[in-house]
């Protein structure tokens, strides 16, 4: 594969999650891998940082089941009688990073059970912004 | 490398500097009134009440915290507004955003004016009008202190993040249902003996009045046992963004809130009892999924550090704090993050009655964000208030039994731990 020449920006995260990949980068001086597109590694301030494709395979930490929607979810169908799940992931190769969670039964949330695996599924991948998702593997 | 928590360097201020004198709005939803209006509110409280008078035209400077008068009433470039309306140009005024620690961080600046010798005499305050917009709108400039392209594309909302904490919380300790509903029980106990709180009234006073609508209305009247049994009725008590129901959650608030800081050399000309800030901390954290723990708060337990260090006191010392119960899970992970509990200790005081306005470890007399409201600009400067009234004897039915207070702690936390104030104030 050529070298990866896009920009590290929100712009090259949202384009490649368009193409179904979760793409973060690792810093080349230190090693410190992040699941965010950042121009600067957070930990030694290096600027030589390249992408890094993760795997896309992870488990839930934590999690939240929400009934009082923000606009966007209200406009997918989702509010008090159709909560939805958002939670945080720790991906397989390390860094955390917050998802929707589909594929789990939103109105009984006691039944979800942090830990479980899971894997990636972007959603909206047809929209400019795809929405970075994972369901139970 | 990347700052870590640490016994945090020991700073010290120019020059002491204390507080002479408060002013609180009414807390609650005002349809007619705007930001200026509730400002204007708070600053005459203060003019009212101080002990030995106040000429405005002394006042040299001031911060004001306010987290999105732009998004909540299309009002930007606030401060100088403030300055006109509260007839007090050309005095510069600069308006603070630090999220819901808007004001803890404009209590700061105004300190520090004072400490670098610029400045003897400053008003520092807060202000939110937020009831303009429906429930769907605040939630969304809410959410919009989170991070906008890695936290809230994943639905996260304000309550939500604080439910991911609550989850981490009930995974890792013992921490229950219960105990999130008897932090809103505490609070709301003391929002009662509260005059200015948005719910000035217990648990069971709003059940009663539940209960004589529905039968004026002749509906089914709900048979409650107790305030747990209410607060365990999905119909009274829906889930917000679970495991956080409507009652772990503070209110929508319309409020405002003022100090008048001065330099402590002249303290005496203002009144016989100022109260000093003798520690400030101020930290900065990450979102939620990339910070070291899922439920500790880091910039909590940093500025906590530096507050403890420029004091030169303990947690242990601290005798009455105001903490950011902007959800009921948010004062439990405080307690610990300040260090009066351990980790994964504060449910266990909770159920022990130690952070009751009679207990070992008073936390949020006033009511905090959940019963005295939550206008989140004016929230910093809010608890300071209740500080400031409790460390000189004047916070009325709410006082704490200790007749010996000397030293109160404030932690005012901006979205999920982006930010956090910490500062401890000695009585004088």
């Amino acid at each position: 594969m050529a070298e990866d020449t896009r920009a590290f920006n929100a712009a090259s995260y949202y384009a490649y999650l368009k193409e179904g990949q979760l793409m973060g980068v690792r810093c080349r001086g230190c090693g410190k891998l992040s699941a965010e597109a950042r121009p600067m590694c957070q930990s030694c301030h290096g600027r030589d940082v390249e992408w890094f494709a993760f795997s896309g395979r992870g488990q839930l930490s934590a999690f939240t089941c929400i009934s009082v929607v923000p606009n966007a979810m209200g406009e997918k169908g989702f509010g008090r009688n159709n909560p939805y799940c958002s939670g945080i992931v720790t991906l397989d190769e390390g860094p955390r990073i917050s998802a929707l969670i589909l594929g789990v039964d939103a109105a009984n949330p006691q039944n979800i059970g942090t830990g479980i695996a899971l894997t990636l599924q972007v959603e909206d991948q047809d929209r400019d912004r795809p929405t970075l998702a994972f369901v139970p593997a | 490398m990347a700052a870590t928590i640490s016994s945090a360097k020991r700073r010290h201020l120019g020059r002491p500097v204390s507080i002479v004198g408060a002013g609180l709005s009414r807390f609650g939803a005002f349809r007619d009134m705007t930001t200026r209006d509730l400002f204007v509110e708070a600053f005459q409280d203060l003019i009212d009440h101080m002990d030995q008078g106040i000429d405005v035209e002394d006042i040299e400077c001031g911060y004001i915290g306010n987290y999105s008068s732009d998004l909540f009433e299309g009002q930007g470039h606030t401060a100088p507004i403030l300055a006109d309306w509260l007839g007090m140009t050309p005095t510069p005024i600069t308006r603070i955003e630090n999220a819901c620690a808007s004001s803890g961080s404009a209590l700061r600046e105004g300190v520090m004016a004072i400490a670098s010798g610029m400045y003897d005499v400053v008003l520092v305050g807060g202000v939110e009008k937020m009831t303009d917009l429906p429930t769907e709108g605040v939630t969304d400039v809410l959410a919009s202190a989170a991070d906008g392209l890695y936290e809230v594309p994943a639905g996260l909302t304000f309550p939500g993040i604080y439910g991911a904490l609550a989850k981490a919380h009930m995974d890792r300790y013992e921490t229950s249902l219960a105990h999130l509903a008897k932090v809103g029980i505490k609070n709301h106990t003391n929002g009662a003996l509260n005059p200015k709180a948005q719910f000035n009234t217990t648990l069971l006073d709003m059940m009663e009045r539940r209960k004589a609508r529905a039968e004026q209305q002749g509906q089914p009247v709900p048979d409650w046992r107790d305030e747990m049994d209410f607060l365990n009725d999905p119909r009274a008590n829906p889930w917000i963004a679970w495991p956080l129901r409507l009652y772990d959650c503070a209110p929508i608030t319309d409020g405002a809130s003022c100090v008048l800081l001065v330099s402590s050399e002249i303290a005496n000309n203002f009144t016989d009892k100022p109260v000093h800030v003798v520690g400030t901390g101020q930290a900065s954290g990450r979102p939620l999924h990339d910070a070291e723990e899922l439920t500790s708060l880091s910039a909590a337990r940093e500025a906590a550090a530096q507050a403890y260090a420029m004091a030169g006191v303990t947690p242990h010392d601290i005798q009455v704090a105001e903490v950011h119960d902007c959800f009921t899970i948010a004062e439990i992970i405080a307690t610990e993050d300040l260090g009066f509990f351990g980790p994964g200790e504060g449910p266990r005081a909770v159920d022990e009655g130690r952070t009751a306005l009679t207990g070992d470890r008073p936390i949020n007399t006033s009511g905090g964000l959940k019963a005295k409201g939550h206008p989140v600009g004016a929230s910093g400067v809010a608890q300071v208030i209740e500080t400031f009234h409790q460390l000189r004897g004047e916070a009325g039915p709410r006082q704490v039994p200790n007749t010996n207070l000397e030293l109160g702690l404030t932690h005012n936390v901006g979205g999920t731990g982006g930010t956090c104030v910490v500062n401890i104030l000695r009585r004088g």
